[in-house]
């Protein structure tokens, strides 16, 4: 192979974010909006462990930043479902 | 790279674009959450690939487990999606040439990024272990180079779950529960060795793959799985016992953030000696907090004291 | 000898678990879809499991294998029962020919 190890996950994550931000734009349900956030969210994670690979040792400072992420936008989801859910409620 | 290998991450990835597609934008939406949690699945095997088995952990117990539980149970509160709702198909399709536009740049964005000169801060993480207190490179960073980071994270954490308690109360109570008895005895089997596990991993991330995020993700995914076998929070434990466990990460942080200001040091400067100590008690409270912190997002509320029952 | 056992018992596992995907993608409906994939999942993990406990010269990830497959058994039963009920409680009607 002479691709630079690591381009297919640089590519999959430039596309999950892609595949994000048009969801977050086009869906109009918004549970599918948090879901959309959640991917590109993911695209972003993958996109920083892959760009700390390409040095000479494993970079442990990405997956710092990527763990506290995780965690960040799983307390973001969480948030937007509640406020969804009374959204809903107030809604006829 | 093992032609092998590269095959399997061109599937594996490829399975996961496809996926987030159909997390996105399937007809149903309940397909929709079930592709989302596959989709966090299969991440996790990502990130196993990208030998990062710390964010695996946590993303299997959070990003497919404890998300997907939350999507499910917010799904089931709200009214079916109205038809007519969701853009044309014309009107989706349209938005495409700009996604393209996007993406191209994106991607030669991320071409010159290639080309420059990556350093990272590999090697000087590496120089500065002797002095960490812990062995695991990455425990090192989050809780004692970066703790700062991980300290305004817990913050983050903890407002949110005021944020969901100054909603209203416990929605969950309200939820209706299938008769299935096999569901407690699995929860009587696996929760005490999911809480085993946590303790497990907690110890490990002072050498390891661990620490205190995975350990906080398995804890929740425990007591969330034991919610949702029917066991509800003890009223003597809604109060103060609940708050001080949800308040103990970032308490535990904050005083010996400061405590080793007293001891002629800079903010978070842990002094080597005791350093191992220190960091395996904010470890330990971390865990603990972040386990019950997650437990409350699930909740969507203030637990009630009216709910019978206990653990 | 073991390690020629072991791949023996891996490619078996794969089979079971090609015939346990095909059962879901063509089974009629979600309760023979379980059926195929449960039984022959929980089977085909099992055989991969042991080949890879023949492969690995540890006792401990012996061990450890054991476990995982010990503990996929009680949740894939669990989960199977549970979306069999909530499938029923849905009035799904099991498939009559």
């Amino acid at each position: 192979m002479s691709l630079p190890p690591g381009t297919l996950f640089l590519l999959a994550s430039a596309l999950l974010f892609a595949i994000g931000a048009h969801g977050l734009v086009t869906c109009r349900h918004l549970l599918r909006k948090v879901l959309a956030l959640n991917v590109a969210m993911t695209g972003v994670f993958l996109l920083l462990v892959t760009l700390g690979r390409s040095g000479t040792t494993v970079d442990p400072v990405p997956h710092a930043m990527v763990l506290t992420g995780i965690v960040v936008a799983l307390s973001t989801t969480a948030v937007a479902l509640g406020l969804i859910v009374r959204l809903e409620r107030r809604r006829p | 790279m093992h032609p092998a290998e590269a095959l399997f991450d061109a599937l594996l990835l490829l399975s996961m674009v496809v996926l987030a597609w159909q997390g996105v934008h399937a007809r149903n939406m309940f397909r929709a959450v079930v592709s989302f949690m596959m989709f966090g699945l299969l991440t996790a095997v990502a990130w196993v690939r990208l030998e990062a088995p710390d964010i695996a952990l946590a993303e299997a117990a959070l990003g497919a487990g404890l998300t997907g539980a939350l999507l499910l149970a917010t799904l089931g509160r709200l009214k079916p999606e109205r038809r007519g709702a969701r853009l044309q198909r014309a009107a989706k399709l349209s938005m495409l040439p700009w996604l393209a536009l996007g993406l191209a740049g994106t991607m030669t964005l991320l071409a010159v990024t290639l080309a420059l000169p990556a350093p990272g801060l590999g090697e000087r993480v590496l120089s500065a272990m002797p002095e960490a207190g812990v062995d695991s490179p990455v425990t090192a960073v989050l809780l004692n180079f970066r703790a700062w980071d991980t300290l305004l994270e817990i913050a983050v954490m903890l407002l949110a779950v005021i944020a969901i308690w100054s909603l209203g109360q416990d929605v969950l109570a309200s939820t209706s529960r299938l008769p299935a008895p096999s569901l407690p005895a699995l929860v009587r089997l696996l929760f005490p060795l999911l809480v085993l596990s946590t303790f497990y991993l907690l110890w490990r991330g002072g050498h390891g793959p661990g620490g205190a995020f995975p350990a906080g993700a398995l804890l929740a995914a425990g007591l969330v799985l034991a919610l949702l076998a029917g066991a509800r929070v003890p009223e003597r434990m809604t109060g103060a016992p609940l708050r001080c466990a949800l308040a103990a990460g970032l308490l535990a942080f904050i005083i010996i953030a400061v405590g080793v200001m007293a001891e002629g040091g800079v903010f978070f400067a842990y002094p080597p000696r005791h350093a191992p100590m220190l960091i395996a008690i904010v470890e330990i409270a971390a865990g603990l907090s972040i386990g019950v912190m997650l437990t409350a997002l699930f909740l969507g509320g203030e637990p009630t004291d009216t709910q019978g029952g206990s653990t | 000898m073991s390690t020629i056992a072991g791949a023996i018992l891996i490619v078996l596992g794969l089979l079971f678990f090609l015939s346990g995907t095909l059962g879901l993608l063509r089974f009629p409906d979600v309760f023979t879809r379980l059926h195929a994939l449960s039984k022959a999942d929980t089977l085909a993990l099992g055989l991969v499991c042991a080949g890879l406990a023949l492969h690995a010269d540890d006792g401990t990830l012996q061990l450890k294998l054991l476990l995982i497959w010990l503990l996929v058994i009680v949740s894939g039963a669990t989960c199977s029962s549970l979306i069999a009920r909530a499938a029923l409680a849905h009035g799904i009607r099991p498939w009559q020919r």
